[in-house]
């Protein structure tokens, strides 16, 4: 087959992205307020961030058995609504609030239709000031979520990260991935009314809003609903991580498995260190997205998986890369060989231009695709100010992986992206696969996490 | 018409027009961010594969990523990719689509991407076996590998329909992928991905006159070739309650799903809306009527959701198709209690009705949620090219937010008691396995 790859039609000129101004402002309790309005649908979409790490690693089952219950318990009543009363308050604007935690922040989020901006904005202030936590309704949520850390533990892709997290953190909160359920049944009302007085404080914590709103008018509808919203502790952020570098390959059991889930993670610069932009490029490169090595080698190449991947991920006290496979039981070592031999070559070899070239070119075009909704800039915008950052460092980030040079990638990629730098996790069916990954490095068996 | 439905339907004007070789070509333009999307929607899914060839409309579209005439294999993403582009395709019960988010500047790239694969994929011995091991793999991820892999929706079609078209694993077989060959894909491609059976759909920032030329450009030499008629899919509803029991040795809880044939969703439009609301009046959020009882009120479930179409979009589908309440619940409870409780809920709304301000609410909820995947251009591109496509019509992508808001409590009602009993089928997954 001969190709005319001249056909390909070349790109035009960039059109200007727009830059959405954000007007940012902070309330005399502490409370900070991002205000980005943005053309678009008739909408706005909210995000609360409250720190919300543990304060002692001792503390850190404890508190994360507690925070998982409080994001759905802090829903269950306030002083002047029912739950039910406060769902259809925020349904009627057409919003839902979702309340996540993890291991830095709790998280409320909702989209709402731009009438009922001060309504939810009052709902939300009731619940950070005045949430009942009804005893009998707070042991229904507990066991609903103790049921639901069983079934998640079933699913092998969280087996794997939680053994990936305990082995590179050992005693730092970030080993915890999901809280222990009998930590969780023993979670009653006055748990919660304690945490919550003690760490749903304004001071830290960052209300964003985009979309069809104006500022000026946005930030008196928020001092107005949440000017009383009070407390006097701080807030806390998490203890610097520790990366244990774990030795050898430690295998979990699953007997039976008809796959095994491959996971290697290992430090990476956080979201100021100059290194970043080169990191975020050679990820790509490797296996941040479909062009990559990684993905070309073990699924287009070998047909050993479906989808490969490697990312990098921010936490407050830590930045990780990591390496993704769920493969075929029978080709368990020969896929991590490659995965390995792929890392090999980032941290050896220098990558071509067009490999640069490509990858830049994505993470710009899916960041400016990412931010083109009033949702994804909202939530872009809470992570940036979450960790301390101005909405203005996504463009200084994105002249700085314009400059990112050849030599520059691959001496990101000899310290972050070295086998011998990541530590590695496979979850399968030990009997099958231990003895073709003992021919790669030693292995350490180990059965699946008691639950 | 509320204000944001009218705001949507005249925001988005839809330009439409046909290519001599059959396309169905439709523009979408709203010039507000430099973003385009371009999407091709074959008129071929699930439903239509022969029997002893399960899983080859998904298979097949793995097939398409594969390379084609004049670009060679992992080219078609690098081009996407390296315009700051992202691309993916995907095979649903009637269609396969193919879809490209690219900056503005890159759109002749993805026309002639979409135009070169609809006339000649690389479909070679080597790409075949390559993608028949992928798809076992993403088989494994998705259902083999983990607990409610196949729950509900590969196991409740097998005893909610009676057709191979409606009964069938659309995943397919390990049998009927590795016998797949060639020549099969070479015949499948021939049959259905016809440029007459086809719908390009460009939405974003692009200029209507200019986007003409480029389309009659890349895709007017396609060569036409004849468009296979419409199967049937749709089948008589069911007179008869059905059950069946299956067990999950990875599940540490049991589910049940409970599934009951709804009005056809293009020949029986507004009653179909009518049931699509009476899924969110049922199951969207705590003030849900099945949240509050089974959840909240009575305690017997951990978690339960309701949802109209196989894949939960209403709106992707012909006849024949459902609404699925899917619980899991603790083990200690048992499924007929569930089940019970889930009937009584919708009984109440069959006799007593739904109040005026609750269904308001719902319609609230409904239009923020139809607003926001509309904010996204490419949410928005594939919405109007499913309209094209199932319904004829891409506008009405761009009205359901107003349609929806139209439907009244009594819609709400009749389709409740539709949902009967003595005719729904009722999957009950017991967790024999797994850990606790």
């Amino acid at each position: 087959m001969s190709l005319d790859l001249s056909l390909i039609p070349p790109l035009g000129e960039p059109r200007p992205q727009p830059v959405p101004t954000a007007v940012e402002s902070t309330l005399p309790n502490g409370l900070r307020l991002v205000v980005v309005p943005r053309p678009g649908v008739p909408l706005i979409e909210l995000r609360l961030r409250v720190p919300f790490a543990a304060t002692t690693a001792a503390d850190a089952g404890l508190h994360t058995a507690r925070g998982s219950v409080l994001s759905g318990a802090v829903l269950l009543g306030t002083a002047a609504h029912d739950q039910t009363g406060i769902a259809q308050l925020l349904q009627g604007h057409g919003a839902e609030l979702s309340v996540g935690s993890d291991p830095d922040r709790l998280l409320f989020a909702t989209t709402l239709l731009p009438g009922g901006l001060a309504p939810v904005l009052g709902i939300l202030a009731e619940l950070l000031t005045s949430a009942t936590y009804p005893d009998d309704e707070v042991e229904g949520e507990r066991d609903r979520v103790a049921e639901r850390i069983g079934i998640a533990l079933s699913q092998p892709g969280v087996i794997a990260r939680g053994a990936l997290a305990a082995r590179r953190y050992g005693d730092h909160p970030y080993a915890i991935t999901l809280p222990d359920p009998a930590l969780v049944s023993a979670v009653d009302g006055d748990a919660l009314r304690e945490l919550h007085r003690q760490r749903l404080l304004p001071a830290g914590s960052a209300l964003v809003l985009v979309g069809d709103i104006e500022p000026a008018a946005a930030a008196d509808a928020v001092a107005a609903a949440l000017g009383e919203w009070a407390g006097t502790g701080h807030a806390v952020e998490a203890p610097p991580a520790p990366d244990l570098l774990g030795a050898g390959i430690e295998l979990v059991d699953r007997p039976g498995a008809v796959q095994s889930n491959i996971r290697l993670g290992g430090p990476a610069p956080g979201r100021t260190d100059p290194d970043l932009p080169a990191v975020r490029l050679a990820n790509m490169i490797y296996g941040g997205y479909f062009s990559s090595r990684l993905v070309e080698n073990i699924r287009e190449r070998r047909g050993y998986t479906y989808s490969p991947r490697s990312s990098v991920d921010h936490q407050a006290a830590g930045s990780s890369f990591l390496v993704e496979a769920d493969v075929a039981t029978e080709v368990t070592a020969p896929a991590l060989l490659e995965t390995w031999y792929e890392l090999g070559r980032m941290a050896l070899l220098p990558v071509t231009e067009a490999e640069l070239d490509g990858a830049r070119r994505y993470i710009l075009g899916s960041m400016a695709l990412s931010t083109a909704t009033h949702a994804g800039l909202a939530s872009t915008v809470s992570a940036l100010v979450g960790a301390g950052l101005p909405p203005g460092w996504l463009a200084e980030h994105q002249q700085a992986l314009a400059e990112v040079t050849v030599e520059q990638v691959q001496e990101a990629s000899h310290r972050y992206l070295s086998s011998t730098a990541l530590t590695a996790i496979v979850v399968g069916d030990a009997e099958r696969v231990a003895g073709a990954l003992g021919a790669l490095a030693p292995v350490s068996v180990r059965a699946s996490t008691p639950a | 018409m509320t204000a944001a439905g009218t705001e949507l339907t005249l925001r988005h004007p839809v330009e439409r027009f046909t290519l001599d070789n059959g396309l169905r070509v439709v523009l979408a333009p709203d010039r507000s961010v430099p973003v385009v999307a371009v999407s091709v929607f074959y008129d071929v899914g699930m439903r239509n594969e022969p029997e002893g060839r399960t899983g080859f409309a998904h298979l097949f579209e793995h097939m398409m990523f594969q390379g084609s005439a004049n670009v060679p294999k992992m080219e078609h993403a690098r081009l996407v990719q390296a315009a700051g582009g992202t691309f993916n395709g995907s095979t649903h019960q009637d269609y396969t689509n193919y879809f490209e988010a690219l900056p503005a500047e890159a759109l002749e790239r993805a026309l002639f991407l979409e135009a070169d694969r609809m006339a000649a994929p690389a479909i070679t011995e080597e790409n075949l076996r390559n993608q028949i091991d992928v798809v076992k793999e993403e088989i494994r991820v998705n259902v083999l590998n983990r607990p409610y892999g196949a729950f509900p929706w590969l196991q409740l079609p097998q005893i909610a329909f009676e057709s191979f078209a409606n009964t069938h694993d659309g995943y397919g077989s390990f049998v009927d992928l590795e016998s797949s060959t060639v020549d099969d894909a070479t015949d499948f491609f021939s049959r259905y991905y016809a440029p007459g059976n086809a719908v390009l759909c460009i939405g974003g920032d692009l200029d209507v006159t200019e986007t003409e030329r480029l389309v009659q450009r890349w895709f007017g030499p396609v060569a036409a070739r004849p468009v296979p008629p419409l199967p049937p899919t749709g089948e008589p509803a069911p007179t008869s309650a059905r059950t069946a029991v299956v067990e999950d040795a990875l599940a540490p809880a049991p589910a049940l799903a409970i599934g009951w044939r709804v009005p056809d969703p293009v020949g029986n439009f507004d009653s179909y809306l009518g049931t699509v609301l009476l899924a969110e009046v049922l199951s969207e959020g705590d003030a849900s009527r099945l949240e509050r009882r089974l959840v909240h009120g009575d305690r017997i479930a951990i978690a339960q959701s309701s949802y109209v179409g196989l894949f939960g979009d209403p709106f992707d589908v012909r006849d024949a198709t459902l609404l699925t309440t899917q619980v899991h619940h603790p083990a200690a409870v048992p499924a007929e209690r569930v089940q019970a409780a889930v009937h009584e809920e919708v009984r109440r709304i069959a006799e007593d009705g739904v109040p005026a301000d609750e269904l308001q609410r719902v319609q609230a909820r409904t239009e923020a949620q139809l607003l926001r995947q509309a904010d996204s251009v490419l949410g928005r591109t594939l919405g109007f090219a499913a309209a094209e496509l199932v319904h004829g019509r891409a506008e009405l992508a761009g009205e359901l937010a107003a349609r929806l808001a139209a439907v009244t409590p009594d819609q709400v009602q009749a389709a409740a008691r539709g949902l009967d009993p003595g005719t729904a089928a009722v999957l009950e997954l017991r967790a024999t396995g797994g850990r606790r």
